[in-house]
């Protein structure tokens, strides 16, 4: 990759043309690594120019699409830290359990691995009927695939694997059918997910949830936006609800951390008011 | 190098010995940050600050992400995110696509480093077994920083630096004892 094919004012003269012409701001999210992604698909998809390039994602909707799609990342996988998902099976979610039902907002959940990941331990513990599952992207392409439930085949045996990691006892192979190269999960996982489009930099809480899951997501924003996206996190949850980051990201430093009391060994904490 | 900014180390097997041997070296007067990048497996993270940090008296820790860079500490990547720079001197986190099948890769914080410190940053690859690093050195030259290897002959797994020899025009070539020394030359 040429690394120096986009320049500084170049990738400030893209930021501000997403948000005049298409209304989504990334001004707030960190630099370096938007840049690679912007040279990266400059790359790829081999424009003619920078001013070709700007063009089209202005006035080319389907690009602007895919330009969008590429310069967020997306990549996830199934129980990723299986630790942090033996917590929620343990701890997080039977301690929600007590509850007539149970809100959980999945935000940021890019190709849904995450989503049916929290879905299998619901129906494990017994849960599912009465949870829902706000799973919400910036991105509408991501949450299509989310929706169809069908991931790679070649992943299945590093998600076993995470998913024995975290506590699962059941044979992994029993919550999908092999379909040539890819795995469709069942239908009763995804019969409690609503996915939906929400920008975490502009759009407002819609909902009151038990628990809040936005895990490296953050890594990419600065810190006002990620203080910003904590304060709308804070309003969305309820007290004595449960917000998890990434491994990496925390809450210490921002506005909201004194209403907040840490999960032991975990990047996850429990609103206390 | 005169004014040097910041030094980033990169390495994959074979190069962990090579940092137990060059740290007790290092002055403790320091003038600029270290940032250490070393491929190793996911989950493992919290040995390597502590195994480093009980060989110097710099103080070693492990990034957080947007944590601002400081001169005289020793930094370590944490396992499984690639490591940007910001032009702020700040580091960020990116839990992108593996790169020369690696996460973290060499090549993506050579490759940010050199457009934050450009012609302040030395840039030193160890012993390794893939051809992560090769593309960032190349970054790192174009913008006239200072790219360093370890002597291939020296490393257990010759193949990185000596990829990085074949099409780098590399400044320095280091055996495992010099490191050190070298190191605190840079001023």
């Amino acid at each position: 990759m040429d690394i120096g094919a986009i320049n500084d004012e170049q990738v400030e003269l893209l930021l501000s043309d997403l948000l005049e012409h298409h209304g989504y701001d990334f001004t707030g999210y960190s630099k370096a690594s938007l840049k690679r992604r912007i040279t990266r698909l400059y790359g790829l998809d081999k424009a003619l120019s920078f001013a070709e390039f700007r063009y089209k994602i202005i006035n080319d909707n389907s690009y602007f699409k895919r330009f969008v799609e590429q310069i967020t990342v997306n990549v996830t996988e199934m129980f990723r830290d299986p630790a942090f998902f033996k917590t929620l099976r343990d701890d997080v979610l039977p301690a929600l359990g007590t509850y007539p039902f149970i809100r959980i907002w999945l935000a940021g959940c890019s190709t849904g691995e995450e989503a049916y990941s929290i879905s299998i331990i619901l129906k494990e513990l017994n849960l599912l009927h009465k949870s829902l599952i706000y799973a919400t992207d910036l991105n509408p392409v991501v949450l299509e695939k989310a929706a169809q439930g069908m991931f790679a085949m070649s992943q299945m045996k590093q998600y076993s694997e995470n998913y024995i990691a975290s506590g699962g006892t059941k044979d992994f192979s029993t919550y999908y059918t092999a379909n040539y190269s890819l795995a469709k999960f069942n239908e009763e996982l995804k019969s409690k997910m609503i996915f939906s489009t929400h920008n975490l930099v502009s759009d407002h809480s819609f909902n009151e949830f038990q628990l809040i899951l936005c895990r490296n997501v953050l890594i990419y924003f600065d810190r006002d936006l990620q203080h910003q996206v904590l304060d709308l996190f804070n309003e969305s949850l309820e007290e004595l609800g449960y917000l998890a980051l990434g491994t990496k990201e925390t809450i210490d430093f921002s506005n909201i951390a004194k209403y907040y009391k840490r999960v032991p060994a975990n990047k996850i904490w429990r609103k206390i008011k | 190098m005169t004014g040097c900014e910041a030094l980033v180390i990169g390495g994959s097997a074979g190069s962990l010995e090579v940092l137990l041997k060059a740290l007790p070296v290092l002055d403790v007067t320091l003038t600029f940050p270290i940032i250490i990048v070393i491929h190793r497996k996911h989950g493992a993270d919290s040995l390597l600050p502590d195994l480093l940090s009980s060989r110097t008296r710099l103080r070693v820790k492990e990034i957080d992400e947007k944590e601002a860079i400081i001169a005289g500490t020793i930094y370590i990547a944490p396992s499984d995110y690639h490591l940007l720079i910001e032009q702020n001197r700040t580091f960020s986190l990116d839990y992108s696509e593996k790169i020369n099948y690696s996460r973290p890769a060499i090549d993506v914080t050579f490759q940010t480093a050199a457009e934050v410190y450009k012609n302040k940053l030395a840039c030193l690859l160890l012993s390794g077994s893939n051809a992560d690093g090769v593309n960032g050195l190349k970054t790192v030259k174009r913008w006239g920083g200072l790219a360093l290897i370890q002597d291939p002959d020296s490393a257990q797994v010759a193949y990185m630096p000596a990829q990085a020899k074949l099409h780098v025009e590399i400044d320095e070539i280091l055996s495992i004892e010099n490191i050190g020394e070298f190191i605190n030359s840079l001023k």
